[in-house]
C-alpha cells in the first residue's frame, strides 16, 4: 500500500515537473564567470530562461554540446565537469576531474566528452551519458617524469582527438575508436610552447599557434603521414617581442571564403592567409590586440574582440572590403561573442558592465540585453553540429 | 586636531580593513581596481582564484619564499622568454609593491 502511494507521489511529481514540449535548436548558455553558474537563454526570444548554480570555479569556462543539443557540458577551470540540461534547467551530473583544467570536447558520435587539463597534464575521457571515466592519458614527455600542460584540444574526424603539448611542444592525435584503448599518435618538435590548436571547419587541418617562436604547426589529418609542418613563419610576435596581455584564442578562428582571419600576437592586426597555400596575404589594423577573430556563419563578416585595455570595443570587418565597417561599445571588458546558428544575430558578454548585448548583425541596431553576472563566454547549441567545437 | 581625528578615524579604518595597510597603499577606489585587475586580468593566465593556469599559481604558499623586490619587477617588466607580459603602463611601482605584498599574504577578493 504504502509503496503505491510512493508511486504515485512519485508520478505527480514528474508529471509537474515535467517542462513544455521544445526544441533546443535555439536555446544556448552564457558563462558567469565569478559566480559558478551559467544562465540558459533563448536566442529566438533573445531571453534568458533561468539560472543553473553550483559549477565551481567557472574562469576560462568552455563547453560542448552534446549532439541532441539538450545538455551542455561544462568545463571548469577547477577541473570541474558538469552536465547540465538546457531543458530542465539543472545539473543532471557532475564530477571533479583534473585539479586544473582548461576546456574540452566531444567526439565526432557524441559518446565521448574529453577534457584537457592543466594539472595534472594531460587528457581525459568519459562516457558522455554517465561522465564515468572510461581512458586517462597523461602527457608525459621528455624522460616521461615530467607532464605537460595540454591546451588546444579537438574533435576531429574518426572520433579522434588532436590537441597540443604547451611544455613539450608536441602534438598529439588519441584515436578512441575504442575508448577504453587510446591510440595515441604523437607529434614532436612541432614548436616551442603551443598555446592554442584548432581544427578547420573542414576536420582536414590541425594548426596549433606557437608562443615561444614565430610560426604555426600544421598537420593534414588527411595526410598524416606527413607529420607537422611550420606554416607563416612570420606569425607571433617578431623580432619586437610585443607584450601580450591576453592569449588570443584560436578556437574561434574565421574561415572564411577560403581565407582564415587570425589574431595577430601583441600586435593590433588581424592577419589574413589564403587557405589552400597557407600564405598571408594581408594584415587589417584594428584597434587594439585581438582575442577573437570570429566569421559570421556566411562569412562576409568578421567579428573582433580585444584584450585589455581596449577590452571595452568590437569591431566588424567585411570581408569582401577586407577593412573594418564598425566599432560597437557593447559594455566594459568585452569577453566573448556568439552567433545565432545562421548569423542574423550576435550574442556578446560584457563581464564588468554585467550584460549581454545582442546586435543585429544586418545594421549594428542593439536588439536586447540581459543582465548576467560578470558573463564571460556565450555557448549556443549549434555547436552540437559543428566539428571541432 | 581635526586633522588628527580624521587620521586616527582614517587608519582605525584601513586597519579594520585590510590588516597590512601601511601609508603607500593605494586609494580604496584604486584597490577595488587592482584587485579586480588581478582576479579577472591577471585571472585569465593564473586563474581567478590564482590557482595557477598557463601562469603559475599565485597564492600565499608558492610565492613565500621568493623576494618581494623580484616579484614587484616580474609585475611592473614581465618575464622574456615566458608569456608573462609588463604591466608598467598600467600602474605604479607602489601599486604593484601592493599587488604582490597581498599575494603574499592572501589576497583580497573582489566585493561585488
Amino acid at each position: 500500500m504504502k509503496s503505491i502511494f510512493f508511486l504515485l507521489v512519485a508520478v505527480l511529481v514528474t508529471a509537474c515537473s515535467s517542462v513544455p514540449l521544445r526544441g533546443t535548436g535555439d536555446l544556448g548558455i552564457v558563462i558567469e564567470r565569478a559566480s559558478g553558474s551559467v544562465v540558459v537563454v533563448d536566442t529566438s526570444a533573445q531571453l534568458a530562461l533561468g539560472r543553473v548554480t553550483g559549477l565551481g570555479d567557472l574562469s576560462h569556462a568552455s563547453v560542448v554540446y552534446a549532439r541532441d543539443g539538450r545538455y551542455a557540458y561544462v568545463f571548469g577551470r577547477d577541473g570541474g565537469l558538469t552536465k547540465v540540461d538546457l531543458l530542465e534547467q539543472r545539473i543532471a551530473k557532475r564530477i571533479i576531474q583534473a585539479g586544473n583544467s582548461i576546456g574540452g570536447a566531444i567526439s565526432q558520435d557524441g559518446r565521448l566528452v574529453v577534457a584537457q587539463n592543466y594539472e595534472p597534464g594531460g587528457v581525459k575521457v568519459f562516457d558522455s551519458s554517465t561522465l564515468e571515466l572510461l581512458a586517462d592519458i597523461p602527457a608525459s614527455f621528455g624522460d616521461g617524469s615530467r607532464r605537460s600542460k595540454v591546451v588546444g584540444l579537438a574533435d576531429v574526424p574518426g572520433n579522434k582527438f588532436a590537441y597540443a603539448l604547451f611544455d613539450a611542444g608536441e602534438i598529439w592525435v588519441a584515436d578512441l575508436s575504442i575508448p577504453r584503448e587510446p591510440k595515441v599518435t604523437k607529434y614532436g618538435n612541432i614548436g616551442n610552447q603551443p598555446y592554442d590548436g584548432l581544427v578547420t571547419p573542414d576536420g582536414r587541418h590541425y594548426m596549433a599557434g606557437l608562443f615561444g617562436e614565430d610560426g604555426i604547426a600544421l598537420i593534414d589529418l588527411w595526410k598524416p603521414e606527413q607529420g607537422a609542418r611550420k606554416i607563416l613563419a612570420n606569425y607571433g610576435k617578431g623580432a619586437e617581442k610585443l607584450p601580450v596581455f591576453k592569449m588570443p584564442h584560436l578556437r574561434g578562428w574565421a574561415v572564411a571564403g577560403g581565407r582564415a582571419y587570425l589574431p595577430a600576437i601583441g600586435k593590433h592586426e588581424v592577419l589574413v592567409v589564403d587557405t589552400t597555400t597557407w600564405q598571408e596575404v594581408g594584415r587589417i589594423p584594428v584597434k587594439g590586440q585581438p582575442v577573437f577573430v570570429m566569421a559570421r556563419p556566411d562569412g562576409r563578416q568578421v567579428w573582433v574582440n580585444f584584450a585589455f585595455p581596449d577590452y571595452s570595443h568590437v569591431q566588424v570587418i567585411d570581408t569582401l572590403e577586407q577593412k573594418v565597417v564598425q566599432t560597437i561599445s557593447p559594455g566594459k571588458a568585452v569577453l566573448h561573442m556568439e552567433f545565432t546558428p545562421r548569423g542574423n544575430a550576435v550574442w556578446i558578454s560584457a563581464r564588468d558592465d554585467h550584460r549581454v548585448v545582442v546586435y543585429d548583425t544586418a545594421n549594428f541596431s542593439k536588439l536586447a540585453e540581459l543582465p548576467a553576472q560578470s558573463p564571460s563566454g556565450i555557448f549556443f547549441t549549434s555547436r552540437a553540429a559543428r566539428i571541432g567545437f | 586636531m581635526a586633522r588628527f581625528t580624521v587620521w586616527v578615524l582614517a587608519s582605525l579604518f584601513s586597519c579594520l580593513l585590510l590588516p597590512a595597510a601601511s601609508a603607500a597603499d593605494p586609494s580604496p577606489d584604486r584597490m577595488r581596481d587592482l584587485v579586480r585587475m588581478v582576479r579577472q586580468d591577471c585571472g585569465s593566465c593564473h586563474g581567478l582564484t590564482l590557482k595557477g593556469g598557463l601562469g603559475p599559481p599565485l597564492l600565499p604558499e608558492t610565492l613565500r619564499d621568493k623576494p618581494a623586490e623580484s616579484l614587484m619587477y616580474t609585475v611592473m617588466l614581465g618575464r622574456p622568454g615566458t608569456p608573462m607580459p609588463p604591466w608598467n603602463a598600467f600602474m605604479t611601482e607602489a601599486e604593484a609593491d601592493w599587488i604582490v605584498r597581498r599575494l603574499m599574504t592572501g589576497f583580497p577578493e573582489e566585493k561585488p
